[in-house]
């Protein structure tokens, strides 16, 4: 079975490639490039891509799928719908279900979830210690030998260094980048949004900025002494970003990423206490902001991921402070990557395309994607830059419908996403 | 949701303008009258139907809400819910569409939770008023404080008002302080550093300012007002002992003295006798607290009132 991506602009950020270039897919590989002066072969289905960007299919590094355990909210059926709808050809769950994905098994049961449902790959991320609680290393080789891609405990950070320490060491002998979500709770106990003006104003408790930065910079110590691939989750302050930056100068195997309501919001919206505007890390200040737009700038910020979320409506509709964090993603992040960040000339597609493709694929190791060189995997996002298009919740593939961003207008969008030579979404 | 017939929300005082807030003072000023009739009732909410949904204990406030709408011939219904929705299993938009179907001209919302006021009025058609939702505001003590310091001053422009203790915690310090400088006052904060944090220099755009000392903030000041410490409210400590509290934050005589000679002493309640306050000042012809308390209720009747459609005296 032969498919021909024809007439696209190609965009392939790891193959060093920005040109008019049509590609040919055969059973689930990518086949050859073919240049527009030259004659595409005839017996294929043909997918018209004229006036269109194709790209390796995008990556996010950072998902919640609720399943098992929690399918009220999300399964990993409805979150690579939503997935695929948004362009993501891959997604990467955190290990926050119930059970933990702390052993292979429960790799290999989302890894088989995922094929069943025959839409987006999954790359599951495994725990750091059993069960996520700190104490104990999880079962890491053979969660990687399942097809876990890096260790994480997420929203429930290794709070002992001297554990994180361990686990670095350990994670590193199988080459498992450890993720972290950097949140020292001691100081961010109890808090549900950022600590500055806007939580004394409105009398929600704060959680402060510097809990995440001294996280982050003890997560870079320790990366330091180990050697250890640290891959910071979801940096939301200035002085993370910094952090990174530095790491980065000295030569550390240091990366991270960002999510699209970092980039796009401050915590002036929680004014009006929706609890759509509740996540962790939380909406930060202007100058958290901007700071995070410059490490996107200037490459601090690897890459982008949703740390989609859902929730179901009966946990959201709840007061702000007894209400769950996190917010879906993985339908608006391409637009709002757009609307915030091509369109306002913080970066150009190609960098966007790298931020969502080559560059998750590389800190995961993921061989043979995030590029279309002959031979990788037909895994394709291909967009309209210009389409005009309104988000709304209810339209939403997730199960839950926990965006802030229904109702938001955006000019970009992922208008067909291939995963293994198929086309699983198309508008 | 379309909102069906006009309405008026009070769901705190930094979202309304000065003018505003006159006009809920002139307007308790004349039901002021009411509260000291033999017949104390008018007719003004006659068929009009209040909930007071209280999820958070309170004797005084609910008492003076209940007893503002039962003046104006309001039917006055009181819920009083110990536990959070979360505890119920219902969620907090059911409960409000719940009562809301009922159809009350004026639910009256005290909640431990901030916002609580604000998500019921984006859903309910009845007029919300805010009771007190967690540290975040309490409109109507401050409403009752601006009272009773009109009542004694005058005006309140101008004034230098002292506020001291748990800034952090206290939404009646965050009604107040938004009050009292949209007012013309001029405010100072002071309270342990845990307790009064460097952010609340940046809390209002202009007549707040954060002193180091609790005696920086009383010297010179018209009016003096004391936060209650809310040892319920506090998830850790803030300070080592009560003990320690009251020798270096409670107002007491000889700090009292530091301000203008006619100052007058305000406390929301209920007090912590010898802690934040000591009994000497507490009973003083300085202390105002039974005046606050009845001012409450002539407050709380011009905010029913306006809120079910009554317009402002001017």
């Amino acid at each position: 079975m032969k498919l021909l991506i024809a007439n696209g602009h190609l965009i392939d950020p790891d193959a060093q490639e920005n040109t008019g270039m049509s590609v040919l897919i055969e059973d689930s590989k990518v086949a050859a490039w073919i240049k527009p002066n030259e004659q595409p072969p005839t017996d294929c289905e043909v997918f018209d891509a004229s006036g269109l960007l194709v790209a390796p299919g995008f990556i996010d590094m950072h998902v919640h799928l609720r399943e098992p355990g929690q399918e009220h909210k999300e399964t990993i059926a409805s979150g690579c719908a939503a997935a695929v709808a948004g362009g993501w050809t891959s997604v990467c769950p955190m290990p926050n279900t119930d059970p933990v994905n702390d052993n292979a098994a429960i790799t290999r049961y989302m890894i088989e979830q995922a094929e069943h449902a025959g839409l987006a790959n999954v790359f599951p991320i495994g725990a750091i210690t059993k069960s996520s609680d700190g104490a104990e290393l999880a079962e890491m080789g053979e969660m990687k030998a399942a097809g876990a891609v890096a260790v994480s405990d997420d929203g429930r950070p290794v709070p002992n260094a001297g554990i994180m320490l361990r686990a670095m060491q350990y994670a590193k002998d199988f080459d498992l980048p450890v993720i972290d979500h950097c949140e020292d709770k001691s100081l961010s106990s109890g808090g549900v949004m950022h600590e500055g003006r806007i939580s004394l104003l409105l009398g929600l408790k704060g959680m402060p900025a510097l809990a995440e930065d001294i996280d982050a910079v003890r997560d870079i110590l320790l990366a330091a002494e180990t050697g250890a691939h640290v891959h910071i989750a979801h940096v939301s302050t200035k002085g993370a970003v910094d952090a990174v930056r530095r790491a980065k100068e000295q030569g550390l195997n240091v990366t991270c990423e960002v999510t699209p309501h970092h980039f796009t919001l401050t915590d002036e919206r929680v004014e009006g206490y929706d609890t759509n505007f509740k996540m962790a890390p939380p909406l930060r200040s202007r100058e958290h902001l901007d700071a995070v737009i410059e490490g996107i700038r200037d490459g601090t910020i690897d890459a982008i991921a949703t740390d989609h979320a859902p929730h179901h409506h009966d946990e959201k509709a709840l007061e702000f402070d007894r209400a769950p964090f996190g917010v879906t993603g993985l339908e608006t992040a391409l637009g709002l990557a757009f609307n915030e960040l091509v369109h306002r000339g913080v970066i150009g597609l190609e960098r966007l395309v790298e931020m969502c493709s080559a560059n998750p694929a590389r800190i995961f190791g993921l061989k043979g994607r995030g590029t279309l060189r002959p031979g990788s995997a037909a895994d394709l996002t291909i967009i309209d830059p210009e389409l005009e298009w309104t988000y709304t919740n209810a339209d939403s593939r997730s199960r839950s419908k926990n965006s802030p961003f229904s109702g938001w207008k955006f000019r970009g969008r992922a208008v067909a996403t291939v995963v293994d030579g198929r086309v699983v979404f198309k508008i | 949701m379309e909102k069906p017939f006009r309405r008026r929300d009070l769901l705190g005082i930094r979202n309304i303008s000065a003018s505003e807030i006159i006009g809920i003072l002139d307007t308790a000023e004349n039901f002021r009258e009411v509260n000291t009739r033999e017949i104390k009732k008018v007719p003004a909410l006659r068929g009009k139907t209040v909930i007071n949904l209280f999820f958070e204990n309170s004797t005084r406030t609910r008492t003076s809400f209940e007893i503002a709408a039962k003046r104006l011939s309001a039917d006055a219904v009181n819920i009083s819910v110990s536990s959070s929705s979360v505890a119920k299993g219902e969620t907090l938009v059911d409960t409000a569409l719940n009562l809301d179907a009922m159809d009350p001209d004026c639910i009256v919302v005290r909640h431990g939770s901030a916002g609580v006021p604000h998500q019921l009025a984006n859903v309910s058609r009845a007029a919300i008023i805010n009771a007190g939702d967690g540290a975040n505001e309490h409109p109507t003590q401050a409403l009752l404080d601006a009272m009773t310091i009109r009542e004694h001053k005058g005006s309140i422009e101008g004034l230098e008002v002292a506020i001291v203790g748990d800034i952090l915690h206290s939404r009646v310090a965050r009604s107040n302080i938004h009050l009292l400088t949209k007012l013309g006052a001029k405010v100072r904060v002071a309270g342990p550093g845990t307790l009064v944090p460097g952010g609340f220099s940046h809390f209002v755009e202009k007549g707040m300012t954060v002193v180091p000392h609790i005696e920086d903030a009383i010297r010179g000041a018209d009016v003096v007002m004391i936060l209650r410490i809310q040892r319920e409210r506090q998830d850790s400590a803030y300070f080592p002992t009560l003990r320690e509290y009251s020798i270096h934050y409670g107002l007491t005589n000889e700090r009292l003295e530091l301000a203008k000679t006619d100052a007058i002493v305000l406390h929301p309640g209920p007090m912590n006798r010898g802690i934040e306050i000591a009994s000497e000042v507490a009973d003083s012809s300085r202390s105002l607290i039974l005046d606050q308390v009845k001012y409450g209720v002539a407050v709380r009747m011009a905010v029913l009132y306006l809120a079910t459609g009554g317009s402002a005296s001017h």
